[in-house]
């Protein structure tokens, strides 16, 4: 019998192409141990209200005001709501044509992507256009639109770091292009390169690939490196010379753990170069509500910005977009609150404020604890969480450990981070699943683990390392304290 | 800054070069004539000289996929609704009644308080541990919220879950589908997804490898499906419903385009059944259904159920029945048929289309097919959790004895059969105009009739360019402000000619729209009527 439309060998081959180790081997193995019983502290996806962190009160307030609007008009809804919040409800259910159960505009509510724009404009002294902000069921959605837009066919290239967030390296797969990596220096605190981004480029092109896009990650994920203002002056004049579109990954502007590179955006210093460059290059920078301090990862929220784009490509995009209604309401209405929070003087401010700094202070008190315990373990060597949400330490494996890993058919990043699961409960994603150089081993942690639990996790992780370390070195290894 | 301004020299003399030849935008002869050292120690110049996304440079599926319920006619009503604001009384009405789209509340309809109480709670899950929230909120709101949340690890609603949605909202969903079909399902089929449109793509995605890979679609069609296989490069096999007999579909049709597209060497993959149809309202026969399962078997189709309107029934000699409980009752199991059913909580009585919720059941597929399924839903994480408990909640609504039963019961009775009432008068209205027949909207939201039109409008039409349905709808609209859909937007039988209406403008509002169509439509056809007619 002839093999029917959804046997496994009649599939899309780009689906099957498609690797996304965030939510594959390691976090099935734990999912499976996890039903078994085993305590299990998931570590594999920026997910900070899986692990304990409180969702922001202002904003469900309002949210749970909009999904019942029948609230509103009870004369008993001050007990259980501030003033400021219910104020903010019927701001943003004046702004719907029927709350929020109405597709939207396809680009999303005007009113919200107006609160975007001048967000935009206050943290960058540079005016926005709201027509030219899109809001999306995340930031994910947004980059497949992208990258959909942009390959046409396997010869168009897409410049990609290594190591990078797989959502890129899944997407190009899924649309048939082709990923032009470009390697991050560990060594450098995971910088850029320009000479050898050059060469990748040259080498792409020799291949017949038309290079089209760069994607940047600033922060890095999941690298967590800041991009300084050269950097970025740096990369636009490359797109300029090189005739490419820049992605600027900005979703995690808001986690900054150190004061000398504090987030710029791209199209900051975009429009501070000024022309040409800040007419021609074209640019889009993606945001959402998952990441930051407010980790809403649930409400599926986010948008892309747009510059310097033609009108008519930007039409094709809204096209595209309509095809599938409208983003979320609720999800666009937790954006404008992340865009437009409380100020001094509204009721609720002062508690925003203080909610918003324990998990900013928090995270970076963990960034620290999570850096120094990896280096202070045998043969793994961690740069510091600059910002974002991950601690990536590479894990400097014994050649028998390699040998064994091979024997049982597994990557060696694979098989020493199934063996921390097994041992410690302690999920994580194998360096692999971002890219890394040849022969050298990463794996993928959050920092997102309660701070009281951090010490625990991290002695748990030594003594699984230091073991391990024991059980397969032959000869001397290293830490770096 | 020199190096900069040389950059920009050569490329502004490169672009002149470039723009006066074809636009190429492959490393090839064009480079030998341009005027630098390859090994020069400078970055080297870029040989494209278009900036990358131009609609020049852009996907060419991107370009070819439409989606008319959103397009110009909009657009133009958009500017129009401006215009009133700005310029009131510019206009020979005073408000755009948007009868494009299946979007309820934007119209008036209310959303059922039960469901709003429930996801309330759900987002702010403090009200639970409050005394006043008792005076605000009904017991068994506040108990399903309780219940929703102990199936989510931590209560946290703000957190991505399994990339299926969450479990336990599954289960309640097979729960529901077990309990309207009477045979049983199996959360682990169900994918939870923002909105219907979502999962319809993700299907397209994994049956479509190249534009040899063709879908059955019925024509006249809901547009996602044709935007759905324009934007993954497949080739979309048309089967003609048959306006004649309500919009019925012959399986002697299906199998004539199947053997046509074969002839072509396109591989059919598929066949996408709309049930209740969209834009044709028709619900189909259990006879009918059961041939075209059968049809599905025989020629190795996987079948797309869109049955996102199974709660919109007007007709009272129909009734709505899944495909998955007609195979299931013709004897055939989960191995049997691939079929894949779509469901969303936006239309029904529901009508929450914001919200973006649905889900897609698949059965009968190996479990190495639906690891590659849970894979590409993965790269998005998962769909909105608050949809996710919409989903369960329209699966699982309030039974016989809850405290919100008889006041959900009024709702959702009440906006039956508002709904039922409407369709019958617009359809009255749209049969009363000369030249326009309408079949009755047995189902789901929308009336399609049928415009005989004048040969003095068509050649009218041709001369503005456009096509005679899209030109009318215009005229429509510049008159009295209703934006529907021309018919091309859904595909027709060429030749003819339709527009599509949904039937959800507010009740009080229909008399005032109907006159005004009935208007202007004779007023457009004293313009147009053919000589020598009465």
């Amino acid at each position: 019998m002839s093999p029917r439309p959804l046997d496994y060998e009649s599939l899309n081959e780009n689906v099957k192409k498609v690797a996304y180790a965030v939510r594959g081997e390691l976090y099935l193995r734990a999912s499976e141990l996890q039903k078994e019983g085993k305590k299990i502290i998931f570590t594999n996806v920026g997910n900070p209200h899986a692990l304990g962190q409180k969702p922001l009160t202002f904003p469900r307030q309002v949210v749970a005001l909009c999904q019942a609007p029948f609230l509103l008009d009870d004369p008993n809804v001050g007990l259980l709501f501030p003033a400021d919040a219910i104020a903010r409800a019927k701001h943003y259910l004046s702004m719907t044509s029927g709350g929020l159960g109405a597709y939207s505009d396809s680009r999303g509510l005007p009113g919200i992507r107006k609160e975007v724009a001048d967000f935009i404009e206050r943290r960058d002294g540079y005016p926005s256009d709201p027509e030219l902000i899109f809001l999306t069921d995340g930031a994910s959605k947004g980059v497949m639109q992208m990258l959909n837009t942009i390959i046409r066919n396997e010869k168009d290239g897409i410049l990609v770091p290594v190591p990078q967030y797989p959502l890129y390296s899944a997407t190009i797969s899924l649309y048939g292009g082709s990923l032009v990596p470009y390697y991050l220096e560990e060594e450098a605190n995971w910088g850029l390169d320009f000479y050898n981004i050059r060469q990748s480029v040259a080498v792409a092109r020799s291949k017949g690939i038309t290079v089209r896009a760069m994607v940047i990650i600033n922060p890095g994920n999941p690298t967590g490196q800041c991009l300084s203002e050269a950097n970025i002056r740096e990369l636009l004049k490359f797109c300029f010379q090189e005739n490419l579109v820049l992605l600027a990954d900005e979703v995690y502007q808001q986690n900054i753990y150190q004061d000398e590179r504090p987030f710029i955006s791209a199209r900051k210093i975009l429009f501070d170069m000024g022309p040409p460059i800040s007419k021609e290059v074209q640019l889009v920078s993606f945001h959402t509500v998952s990441k930051g301090y407010w980790g809403e990862c649930g409400q599926r929220g986010g948008y892309f910005e747009m510059t310097n784009l033609p009108p008519q490509t930007v039409d094709e995009i809204y096209k595209v977009a309509s095809v599938s209604l409208s983003p979320n309401v609720p999800g666009q209405i937790f954006l404008g609150l992340m865009v437009n929070p409380p100020k001094p003087g509204d009721i609720s401010h002062l508690k925003f404020v203080v909610e918003s700094k324990a998990v900013l202070e928090s995270l970076r008190r963990r960034a620290h604890i999570m850096t120094d315990g990896f280096n202070s373990c045998r043969n793994v060597v961690c740069n510091f969480t600059e910002g974002a949400m991950y601690s990536f330490p590479q894990i400097c494996l014994p050649p028998k450990a390699i040998e064994a890993a091979k024997k049982v058919g597994k990557a060696p990043d694979v098989f020493y981070c199934l063996k921390l699961l097994e041992a410690t409960g302690i999920s994580t994603v194998p360096g692999s699943g971002f890219g890394q150089k040849e022969g050298v081993f990463h794996l993928r942690t959050t920092i997102l683990p309660a701070e009281e639990e951090m010490p625990a996790i991290m002695a748990s992780f030594k003594k699984f390392n230091d073991e391990f370390m024991e059980q397969y070195e032959d000869c001397r290894g290293y830490s770096r304290m | 800054m020199r190096r900069l301004a040389m950059d920009r020299a050569k490329r502004l003399l490169f672009g002149s070069f470039l723009s006066s030849s074809q636009s190429s935008l492959t490393p090839g002869p064009a480079s030998s004539c341009f005027p630098f050292s390859p090994f020069s120690s400078e970055a080297p110049m870029s040989l494209y000289k278009f900036p990358p996304v131009t609609v020049e440079t852009i996907n060419p599926k991107v370009k070819r996929c439409e989606y008319a319920v959103r397009g110009e006619i909009v657009s133009h009503a958009q500017r129009l609704q401006q215009e009133l604001q700005t310029k009131p009384g510019s206009h020979p009405f005073d408000e755009i009644l948007y009868c494009n789209i299946g979007n309820p509340q934007a119209l008036g309809q209310q959303p059922i308080t039960f469901f709003r109480e429930v996801l309330a709670l759900c987002d702010y899950p403090a009200l639970l541990d409050r005394d006043e929230t008792h005076a605000l909120f009904s017991s068994d709101a506040i108990a399903r919220a309780w219940e929703i949340l102990d199936l989510i690890p931590d209560r946290a609603t703000g957190a991505y879950s399994h990339s299926q949605g969450i479990k336990g909202l599954r289960e309640a969903i097979a729960v529901g589908i077990a309990e309207r079909d009477g045979f049983p399902a199996n959360a682990d089929d169900i994918f939870l997804t923002d909105g219907a449109s979502p999962a319809v793509h993700m299907m397209m995605q994994l049956l479509i490898r190249s534009e040899k890979d063709g879908i059955l679609c019925p024509i006249p069609q809901y547009p996602l499906y044709s935007a759905s296989i324009a934007l993954h490069g497949g080739c979309l096999v048309p089967y003609y419903l048959d306006e004649g007999k309500g919009w019925g579909l012959e399986i002697f049709e299906l199998k004539q385009q199947l053997a046509v597209a074969r002839t072509q060497s396109i591989t059919v993959r598929a066949l996408v059944v709309i049930n209740p149809g969209n834009p044709t309202g028709q619900v189909l026969s259990e006879e009918n259904q059961k041939e075209i399962v059968e049809f599905c078997r025989k020629e190795g189709l996987v079948l797309l159920a869109d049955e996102v309107y199974q709660e919109n029934i007007y007709a009272d000699n129909k009734k709505f029945n899944s495909f998955k409980k007609i195979s299931r009752s013709m004897g055939y199991g989960g191995d049997d048929l691939p079929l894949i059913s779509f469901q969303s909580v936006s239309k029904g009585y529901y009508g929450e289309c914001g919200k973006r919720g649905g889900y897609m059941e698949v059965t009968g597929l190996s479990s190495d097919v639906k690891e590659q399924i849970y894979k590409v839903a993965s790269v998005n994480l998962c769909s909105n959790i608050s949809g996710q408990i919409l989903s369960s909640l329209v699966m699982n609504p309030p039974k016989v004895g809850d405290e919100s039963y008889e006041s959900y019961m009024a709702e959702k009775d009440e906006i039956l059969s508002s709904l039922a009432r409407r369709a019958k008068a617009l359809e009255d209205a749209f049969n009363s105009l000369e030249g326009v027949t309408c079949n009755k909207a047995e189902g789901a939201m929308y009336l399609f009739p049928r415009l005989h039109l004048p040969q003095k409008a068509i050649k009218a039409a041709e001369a503005a360019k456009t096509a005679p349905d899209a030109y009318y709808a215009r005229r429509l609209l510049d008159a009295t402000g209703i934006v529907v859909v021309p018919g091309s937007g859904f595909g027709q039988v060429p030749g003819t000619w339709h527009i599509r209406s949904t039937i959800l403008p507010p009740e009080d509002k229909i008399p005032a729209i109907i006159s005004r169509l009935k208007a202007f439509h004779e007023a457009f056809m004293d313009e147009f009527r053919d000589q020598g007619v009465a």
